[in-house]
């Protein structure tokens, strides 16, 4: 197996720009020029940067224990299931949660997705008894937030218009946050979905999950927690937050594209009718029926994501050993650096908590009199790399009166200079565009 | 590739004075024949409703409302100064050449004797991810053409 660089091991002191420095040589992609300047890549958001241990994990596998897992008897094939649940097991402990809970999805798309097809299936004629407390139809409600991420949005949109059942939402107040007010009005006896966002891709809120669990709780509604910006960048226990589903994607965490996962407690998913079918995830076939395998297995039909499962649970690896809450720390340090100087500059709005409010690394901005597209493209020509758009959140875009702004999220190997260059740039931005 | 070359004067100048800007600002000719288009870019959100009016066989106006980036409405501005008072024919021909030239990759010069002003575009097309903000209202007034010709 890959080692884990040795600087990581046993630091337990703060996380400083020194050792941020030290970090970043494990990332090859981040030593390099675009247009003539040193990248400032601030898009991790977007899609985080391989180390060269995650990298080298994938290739150390195709190169040493490439084979299909779950069937075959031979020396390869063994190898590959083996590194594979490894790396399941792996994945699983990083978010609390146990082997079984844990399927691999494509990515928090492809698990958001599984969950309300299933969902769907389990409302159409010829359901299990078993899955009926997943059924959805008229008069029931699903419940989501003013601030999810279309991933977490259209797929219950769907599921309603499909089933009959009502989409509410949870609204957004002026700074970001929810309504826990009108949380309290909305969700109630009707509700039987509530999905919300951990942490918001845009505004760098972290949601109060005990509050709105114990609102589900209080209805029998169930917990659907989109984890994508949040599993990367702070501890989390899906055990310990009482969710019954929990998703996140490999890529904003230091592993490939292309894989991800769903959390779901043991007794859901084995009472789940299967979302995509076929191969691997059957016990007896006929020609007329089959039988499902229990999670996670119920739901990972077809040849998987081998490689690229074995680099996530490196990436997960990667983490643990520098430690998730020395990541969500420094990161918190990149945020309000990061709030506090766009706030200073002219004509700049950011969106979500003000400085000193909890946020994570991230902050996206409106540049009065500069549309984001111009925004992103001035940073471009100076090496920054940022996200212009709305983000996949048009919603909340809509809601905050703007329709595409633009966004630095920061990650572990951004150092303060990070930030700062940023600033520098941002301040150039409107008098470039003759505001 | 410097961002000037992206970012004309030519450029910032329409992003600001935009000509044609206001569909409510004037009523189309009285017995034109109009067609109106809306376009999206779903990647940015940006969007433009352009009505086009003709009358006697020429494009007699342009009038257009739309939100985006300095590109996208710069591109709006000039092609109004470009399409009133030419033929439907010509107009198709323009846009043809427009859109030859940004799909490009800056292999086709702009010919500022066949483009006018839309030549200050050609820095466009080295920047694959703005061509849809440049094309954005050229699309809508080739359909809109569409409509009020048929």
């Amino acid at each position: 197996m890959v080692a884990i660089p040795t600087h990581l091991l046993h630091s337990a002191a703060t996380l400083d720009n020194d050792e941020v420095r030290r970090i970043r040589n494990d990332f090859p992609i981040l030593h390099q020029q675009v247009n003539g300047k040193d990248l400032v890549y601030l898009d991790s958001g977007a899609t985080s940067q391989n180390p060269l241990s995650v990298i080298e994990a994938e290739q150390e596998f195709y190169e040493q224990r490439n084979s299909a897992v779950h069937r075959g008897a031979h020396y390869l094939a063994v190898e590959a299931t083996e590194s594979f649940e490894d790396a399941r097991e792996t994945v699983a402990a990083f978010i609390g949660a146990g082997s079984e809970e844990l399927v691999w999805t494509s990515n928090a798309t492809e698990g958001l997705n599984l969950l309300s097809y299933s969902f769907l299936n389990a409302s159409l004629p010829g359901a299990t008894a078993e899955s009926a407390r997943f059924a959805l139809g008229e008069g029931d409600e699903i419940v989501v937030t003013e601030m999810e991420h279309h991933a977490n949005l259209i797929p219950w949109q769907q599921l309603a218009m499909r089933t009959g059942a009502t989409l509410r939402y949870i609204p957004v107040n002026d700074t970001g946050a929810l309504e826990l007010e009108e949380a309290v009005r909305i969700i109630g006896p009707r509700t039987r979905v509530l999905a919300f966002t951990h942490a918001s891709n845009v505004l760098g809120t972290i949601n109060p999950v005990a509050e709105l669990v114990a609102l589900a709780r209080e209805h029998g509604a169930l917990v659907v927690l989109d984890a994508c910006q949040s599993a990367p960048h702070l501890p989390l226990d899906v055990k310990a937050l009482d969710v019954d589903f929990a998703v996140l994607s490999g890529h904003k965490m230091l592993a490939p594209t292309g894989i991800g996962a769903l959390y779901g407690k043991a007794a859901h998913l084995n009472a789940m009718p299967p979302f995509l079918t076929g191969g691997s995830m059957i016990t007896t076939v006929t020609l007329e029926k089959a039988a499902f395998l229990p999670a996670p297995q119920r739901f990972e039909a077809g040849t998987q994501r081998i490689s690229q499962a074995i680099a996530l649970a490196s990436a997960a690896n990667y983490l643990k050993e520098t430690g998730i809450a020395r990541i969500h720390e420094w990161e918190t340090v990149l945020g309000q650096r990061l709030v506090t100087g766009l706030s200073a500059i002219p004509g700049i709005r950011v969106l979500g908590p003000a400085a000193g409010q909890e946020r994570i690394g991230l902050a996206a901005f409106d540049v009065d009199g500069v549309h984001a597209h111009d925004v992103g493209q001035y940073l471009d020509d100076r090496g920054i790399a940022v996200r212009v758009g709305h983000h996949c959140a048009q919603p909340l875009h809509r809601r905050l009166g703007l329709t595409a702004t633009t966004r630095a999220s920061t990650y572990l190997y951004n150092t303060t200079d990070d930030v700062d260059a940023l600033l520098e740039a941002v301040s150039g931005v409107r008098s470039y565009f003759r505001v | 590739m410097s961002l000037d070359a992206l970012y004309q004067q030519i450029i910032l100048d329409h992003s600001k004075l935009r000509h044609g800007e206001g569909l409510a600002s004037e009523e189309p000719p009285a017995g034109a024949s109009c067609g109106e288009s809306h376009q999206l870019n779903p990647t940015c959100g940006d969007e433009i409703t352009v009505r086009l009016a003709v009358v006697d066989g020429r494009v007699s106006q342009l009038r257009w409302d739309g939100d985006g980036c300095s590109i996208s409405m710069a591109s709006a501005s000039v092609l109004t100064d470009l399409a009133e008072g030419i033929e439907p024919e010509e107009l198709r021909k323009l846009i043809e050449v427009f859109r030859g030239m940004l799909r490009s990759r800056g292999k086709i010069a702009a010919d500022p004797e066949v483009l006018g002003d839309a030549a200050a575009f050609e820095g466009v097309a080295r920047y694959v991810a703005r061509v849809k903000c440049a094309m954005l209202s050229w699309v809508a007034a080739e359909d809109a053409l569409g409509q009020a010709t048929t």
